[in-house]
């Protein structure tokens, strides 16, 4: 037993580099493997397809991130681009206009397009202050809405309120993901199978956000986030750089909208509503604004927990009280907005900030900057 | 030329509306620098409270005019200690934190009181009674209800008596010093923490007043109503130019009328590609257009640049 631990302890501890042991990787491989035939057979399906939304929101919450914790840009309409994506996706391989192309044709162009998107919105609003910037972008997602929901007529595009349904699901050839694969030896339940899609997916998507992290221009974001006035005098473009976060962001959104459609196979204008994207906006600030693992976990956090909270809350007042006196939802909905009041306050970097982040806010209560508004404390 | 008329009356009651929210977020803005996310969920509030105090009056046989008096002297002080706390709890901890705290803070509050407001009022559309009598004044081909009349001059008394207690009380004095500069201000002894206090609760007295309004003209309160109405209030504040008063109404005003007209003339302008269910989408354009075009707003002297 003490053996045990004392390896698991060298194990986590990371090396001197800052990097786990190789094994660790290995063993959350493996976990990560085996995960949903676990979930599929202790919970059933239900949980096993919320773990696979849990994944399309961490595509989506890192896509945010890199535009609101990297850049420093709050974007409040983050949705529309995975609108984008999800309704490029349902326009192209559906009976809507009877087309019917291959995942490798509509990702990278509903990917494309979220990046034009973003752009086009970016590029008009850049160079204002922060606070415009959110709430330009809130109009964007509510236009990319109302268009989603009124282009049915003259001509039929979007079908309306009614959404699209009867979309192809995922396929690679004559392989559909929508039924179970058969390998010989195993046969891949459908649910598994995009649980596995989305797993590769989300994980290219963390790498490439670690890279870009790490990178010039990464470092150029980080540099806006700080101070936008020294990083101009730093030589760096910051108009371009800014809509690169902007583009950058919108793809990730484009290509989670994709995956989100042709797993769904049905998409309506209710699912881009604003809340969703508070709601994804939510998981990068709790998780910690800025930090790829505090934004997973967020992600993760938010998705899970409402669902066993919407498994408990009713049972329990049924139990102490005899009947529902509060939707769960709504509950649901009211824990967040407190939430995102309680942590702005007592935890401004997150729930699990990056160490960087959090030196610099202990810093700022040290040596203070010259405050807007200077205030008595009681 | 009766039809541009009636959309012009309409533009007027909607944009006085409109230009009542829009004081509240000019204000708040002028002072703090922070866009108070939550007044459009403050105006909701107004609205539902007024709607519920008039329903459970409606029996006593009280002429409408004194319901909606009394629901109005409810609505107002509900709002003020709203504002109140909103201001105490969720925006004065965050001062001196950076600069993207607040404004998530004031989402989370409107969020918040959203589905608070879902909670008590329910889902449902309430249909709000009616206060005046049902009496249309012909103008030129068009038609103006008393109600509306009541709705433009309501607005602009209580526009005219903010600005004469901004430019000629003392109180006005210390808020306009607190905007100018809050650090000196307080050297002059200006306690300016009462001062943004007060400018909030100002602001909430008006948007109970504005959520009666919207109230009685469209006949209907639902806990959802104050997100549309406060975001196109804050971008008529941001057309006339943010932390202007002034700017406000005429941006509330303008940002009416174009409203009305465009969502009037839509159809005809795209030969009947798009009708008058896109309306919302003028204000939004409004705003990138000004954002874009004219940072300051229309009678704004601050640039936009104040990192």
């Amino acid at each position: 037993m003490k053996m045990t631990a004392r390896f698991l302890a060298r194990l986590t501890r990371p090396k001197n580099d800052g990097r786990l042991h190789w094994a660790v990787w290995v063993l959350l491989g493996i976990l990560l493997a085996v995960m949903p035939w676990i979930i599929a057979a202790g919970f059933g399906n239900t949980w096993l397809r919320i773990l696979n939304f849990a994944l399309l929101y961490v595509m989506l919450a890192l896509g945010l991130n890199i535009v609101v914790g990297f850049a420093g840009l709050l974007d409040m309409g983050y949705i529309a681009f995975y609108a984008v994506g999800a309704y490029l996706w349902a326009l192209l391989a559906s009976p809507q206009f009877g087309l019917h192309w291959p995942i490798w044709a509509i990702l990278p162009l509903g990917a494309a397009l979220a990046g034009l998107f973003g752009v086009l919105l970016g590029a008009p609003t850049l160079k204002l202050r922060g606070d415009y910037l959110a709430i330009v972008t809130l109009g964007f997602g509510e236009i990319i809405r109302i268009f989603l929901n009124n282009l049915n007529a003259p001509v039929n595009i979007t079908n309306g309120p009614q959404g699209i349904s009867a979309i192809d699901a995922v396929h690679f050839g004559s392989v559909s993901l929508a039924r179970p694969i058969d390998l010989g030896i195993v046969t891949i339940p459908s649910l598994v199978a995009f649980y596995y899609l989305f797993l590769i997916a989300a994980m290219a998507i963390i790498g490439i956000a670690m890279r870009l992290e790490r990178s010039r221009v990464g470092r150029a974001w980080a540099a806006i986030r700080e101070d936008e006035i020294a990083a101009k005098a730093c030589g760096i473009n910051t108009r371009n750089v800014k809509l690169l976060a902007f583009a950058m962001g919108a793809t990730f959104g484009g290509v989670a909208g994709g995956l989100f459609a042709g797993f769904q196979q049905f998409v309506s204008p209710e699912s881009f509503g604003l809340l969703e994207s508070v709601m994804v906006l939510c998981m990068v600030v709790l998780g910690g604004m800025g930090h790829i693992p505090g934004v997973i976990f967020g992600a993760l956090l938010l998705t899970l927990l409402p669902e066993i909270f919407r498994q408990i809350a009713g049972p329990i007042q049924l139990s102490l009280f005899g009947k529902i006196y509060v939707d769960p939802e709504s509950l649901r909905m009211l824990l967040f907005g407190l939430s995102l009041v309680l942590v702005m306050r007592y935890r401004p970097g997150g729930l699990w900030p990056s160490p960087q982040h959090q030196r610099e806010i202990d810093d700022a209560q040290h040596v203070d900057a010259p405050p807007a508004v200077p205030v008595h404390h009681r | 030329m009766d039809i541009f008329l009636q959309q012009i009356i309409n533009g007027l009651v909607l944009g006085s509306i409109y230009a009542l929210v829009a004081l509240g977020y000019t204000m708040v803005y002028g002072i703090l620098g922070l866009i108070n996310f939550a007044h459009g969920e403050v105006v909701m509030v107004g609205a539902l409270v007024a709607y519920s105090v008039m329903t459970a009056l409606l029996p006593t046989g009280l002429p409408p005019v004194l319901l909606a008096l009394l629901a109005l002297l409810v609505a107002a002080p509900v709002c003020m200690a709203l504002a109140w706390a909103i201001e105490r709890y969720a925006y004065r901890p965050l001062r001196h934190a950076p600069k993207l705290a607040p404004l998530i803070s004031a989402i989370g509050v409107s969020i918040l009181l959203q589905n608070l407001a879902m909670m008590i009022w329910g889902r449902s559309y309430h249909a709000f009674p009616d206060i005046l009598p049902p009496i249309h004044y012909d103008i030129g081909g068009a038609q103006i209800t008393l109600l509306q009349v009541a709705t433009i001059v309501l607005a602009t008394g209580t526009m005219a008596a903010l600005v004469w207690l901004i430019q000629r009380t003392a109180m006005g004095q210390a808020m306009r010093a607190t905007a100018e500069n809050p650090a000196i201000a307080e050297l002059m002894g200006i306690p300016i923490n009462r001062i943004i206090m007060l400018t909030f609760i100002i602001g909430a007295a008006l948007a109970a007043l504005a959520g009666l309004m919207v109230g009685a003209n469209y006949s209907v309160a639902h806990y959802y109503m104050g997100f549309m109405l406060g975001l196109k209030a804050f971008t008529a504040a941001v057309l006339g130019g943010i932390g202007n008063i002034t700017g406000a109404m005429l941006g509330g005003l303008l940002l009416g009328l174009i409203e009305s007209l465009g969502g009037g003339y839509i159809e005809d302008l795209t030969g009947g590609f798009l009708g008058s269910n896109y309306q919302d989408i003028f204000a939004f354009l409004v705003l990138i257009g000004v954002l874009v075009f004219r940072p300051g707003g229309l009678m704004g002297e601050r640039v936009s640049e104040r990192a």
